[in-house]
C-alpha cells in the first residue's frame, strides 16, 4: 500500500532579523504555499501547526492562531512541540489525517521570531527543568554541545578546523542565489578562521544564527493531487523517532548520557536511527538521493550528518567535503538552500523549509542551485528533548 | 571579616566535602542502572520494571571523552562573575556506570586538556552573594 502523499505547495517568508510578529511570517508562508497549490484557503480542512515557544500563548497553539490569521474557516487544527524536529512533528500529523482519509487537504506551518544571541532556557526559577539547570549550573550554552560534537570529530576521525571552515564557505556559496535565504554573502577559509571562537573549536562563523522566518506545505491526498496535476512531488517518509535506551552521546539538554551499565547499547545509535527510519518506511537508502538538507547548527554537524544519512562510512566525512561531492555540482549536494548557514535558525520553520527547498529542487525550480536531475532527497534535523526528524521527497 | 559560608549551588547532587567531592545519584536495585542527576521514582531503562531507586556516589574519576569552552559570557539563569572569564567544559566517561558527564573544568583551559586523559571529580565555586558562596562539582585533570 502506498503511504505517499502529494506536496502541492510551497511557501516560504524570507528568513531574517526582522522583529516583527510571528504570524505574519507564517501567514505570508501559508499563502505562498496556497498560491503555489492553487488553492484557496477555504479548501484546506486540516491545519498543522508547528509551535514556537518564545511568543507566548499564540505560538502554543500555532495551529489555531494561524487559522484565525488566515480567516476562521471551521478547519480541524492540531499544534505540535518538538524543538527543532516541530516542523516534522506537524508534516507527520497532517499526513496522517490524509493517510487515514480523514482530509483531503492539509497545510503545515511553522513560524518564528527569535530574540538576539544566545537561546536562553524559559524564565522563571525551574529547578526541575534540565534546559533550565544547565544553563544555571554548567553555563552549557546551545555551542558547547556543538563544541564537544566537533572535539570529538577532531578526536575520533582527524577533522580540523579547515574542514569546519570549508563547510560554511560551501554553504555560503549555495545561498548566494537563494532569495529566502538571510545572509547571501560568499565567505572564504580566511573569514570564518579569523572570526572569534565561541566555543573551542567552533568560531563564531562556525555557528548558525538565530532568525525569524516561516515556512509552509499544502498536503493532499494523491487522488486529490492527480485530479490537478499530472506528476505531483510526494513525500515519500516521515521519521520522527525518539533515540533507544541507552542513548550513549550526550544530548542537550541534558548533564549525562543514559547509563549502559545494565543494558546492551543500541546497534544503531540514535542519529543514525532518524534518517534510517525513513529510508525503510520509503523502501529507498543514501544511494537513490540526489540530494539532502541537513542541519547544520554548526558546521562540524554537517560533517555528522553526512554519516548519520548514509552518504559514507564513519570518519569517512572529510573526505566526502574535501573531494566536492557535497557542492552544487557533485555526486550528492548536500545543503542547496545554503543550510543553516545561510537563514540561520527559526526553530518550528526550520524542517518545513528543509521540505521547501527538495520540492523546489525536484521539480526543477532552484535557479542557480539547481541540483541537476534531483529526483530524491533526504532532510535530517533533531530536536532537543530526543526528537529526530527526516522527511523523504521524492518526484 | 569570616569568610563566607560554602553552600551547594544545588540540592542533593553532590557531597560537600572538599577532601572527598562525589557526585550523588541513584542506582536501580532490579537491574543496577545508574542515573545522574537522580531518577527516583521509575527506572528508565524499557526491559526493567524497577521502582526502587536507592542513592548511590558515583565513580570520582574518568577519562575525557570530549571538551570545549565558553569564550562569551552564557546568558541567564547562569550567574557569571564580572567580568566574565572563560572557562572549559569537560564530557567525562566514567567506566564503571558506563556513562559521560558533564561538568565545568577546574584548573585547566582548553589548550591544556587532551581527550583520554584522566580527570577528576571537584569542588568548585559557581557564583557567590552576599550571604554566602554556592559550589557547583567540577572536573579537573587528575
Amino acid at each position: 500500500m502506498a503511504k505517499e502523499v502529494a506536496i502541492l505547495g510551497v511557501g516560504m517568508h524570507p528568513w531574517g532579523k526582522w522583529g516583527r510578529n510571528f504570524v505574519e511570517y507564517g501567514v505570508a508562508a501559508a499563502r505562498a504555499a496556497l498560491a503555489d497549490a492553487g488553492l484557496e484557503w477555504k479548501e484546506v480542512q486540516f491545519v498543522a501547526g508547528a509551535d514556537t515557544i518564545r511568543n507566548g500563548y499564540p505560538g502554543y497553539v500555532a495551529a489555531a492562531t494561524f487559522a484565525q490569521a488566515l480567516g476562521w474557516s471551521g478547519a480541524q487544527v492540531t499544534s505540535t512541540y518538538g524543538a527543532c524536529a516541530s516542523g516534522a512533528q506537524a508534516i507527520g500529523v497532517a499526513r496522517a489525517q490524509i493517510l487515514a482519509g480523514l482530509c483531503d487537504v492539509a497545510l503545515v506551518v511553522g513560524a518564528d521570531t527569535t530574540p538576539k544571541g544566545f537561546f536562553a532556557p524559559q524564565k522563571g526559577e525551574r529547578g526541575a527543568d534540565p534546559d533550565w539547570l544547565r544553563f544555571r549550573l554548567l553555563g552549557a550554552t546551545n555551542p558547547i554541545y556543538f563544541g564537544l560534537y566537533a572535539r570529538r570529530r577532531m578526536e575520533a576521525f582527524g577533522a580540523t578546523r579547515e574542514d569546519f571552515a570549508q563547510i560554511k564557505v560551501k554553504n555560503s556559496r549555495h545561498g548566494l542565489s537563494n532569495p529566502n535565504a538571510r545572509y547571501r554573502k560568499a565567505v572564504t577559509l580566511e573569514e570564518v578562521m579569523k572570526s572569534p571562537v565561541v566555543s573551542d573549536p567552533l568560531r563564531l562563523l562556525d555557528i548558525c544564527a538565530t532568525s525569524d522566518g516561516g515556512a509552509a506545505l499544502v498536503l493532499s491526498s494523491l487522488e486529490f493531487a492527480r485530479r490537478r496535476t499530472a506528476k505531483p512531488v510526494k513525500i515519500a517518509a516521515v521519521s520522527t523517532v525518539t533515540p533507544r535506551f541507552p542513548q550513549t552521546v550526550i544530548e542537550m539538554p541534558n548533564f549525562s548520557t543514559d547509563s549502559a551499565v545494565a543494558s546492551r547499547v543500541p546497534d544503531v545509535g540514535f542519529k543514525d536511527s532518524i534518517a534510517r527510519q525513513a529510508y525503510e518506511e520509503a523502501g529507498l537508502g543514501p544511494e537513490d538521493m540526489h540530494l539532502a538538507e541537513v542541519y547544520d547548527l554548526s558546521t562540524a554537524l554537517e560533517l555528522d550528518w553526512y554519516e548519520n544519512i548514509g552518504l559514507c562510512k564513519p570518519g569517512e566525512a572529510e573526505r566526502l567535503l574535501r573531494s566536492g561531492d557535497t557542492a552544487v555540482g557533485g555526486r550528492i549536494p548536500v545543503n542547496p538552500s545554503g543550510g543553516l548557514a545561510c537563514f540561520g535558525e527559526a526553530i518550528p520553520a526550520q524542517a518545513i523549509a528543509q521540505v521547501c527547498e527538495l520540492t523546489w529542487q525536484i521539480r526543477g525550480q532552484a535557479g542557480a542551485r539547481q541540483v541537476q536531475g534531483a529526483r530524491a532527497g533526504v532532510t535530517a534535523n533533531q530536536g532537543l528533548f530526543g526528537h529526530g526528524s527526516s522527511v523523504i521527497v521524492k518526484a | 571579616m569570616p569568610p563566607k559560608p560554602r553552600k551547594p549551588a544545588i540540592e542533593g547532587w553532590f557531597t560537600m566535602d572538599p577532601a572527598r567531592p562525589r557526585l550523588l545519584g541513584t542506582r536501580c536495585a532490579r537491574c543496577g542502572t545508574v542515573y545522574f542527576p537522580k531518577e527516583t521514582t521509575f527506572c528508565r531503562n524499557p526491559g526493567c520494571a524497577g521502582t526502587e531507586l536507592a542513592e548511590t556516589e558515583l565513580s570520582p574519576r574518568g577519562r575525557l571523552w570530549s571538551f570545549t569552552n565558553n569564550c562569551y559570557q552564557p546568558p541567564e539563569p547562569y550567574v557569571s562573575p564580572d567580568p566574565f572569564v572563560p572557562y572549559a567544559v569537560a564530557a567525562v566517561e566514567l567506566e564503571a556506570e558506563k556513562m559521560v558527564v558533564l561538568g565545568q573544568v577546574e584548573g585547566a583551559s582548553v589548550e591544556q586538556l587532551e581527550a583520554g586523559m584522566e580527570m577528576e571529580l571537584a569542588l568548585g565555586k559557581l557564583y557567590e552573594d552576599a550571604d554566602a558562596e554556592y559550589l557547583v562539582w567540577k572536573w579537573r585533570p587528575a
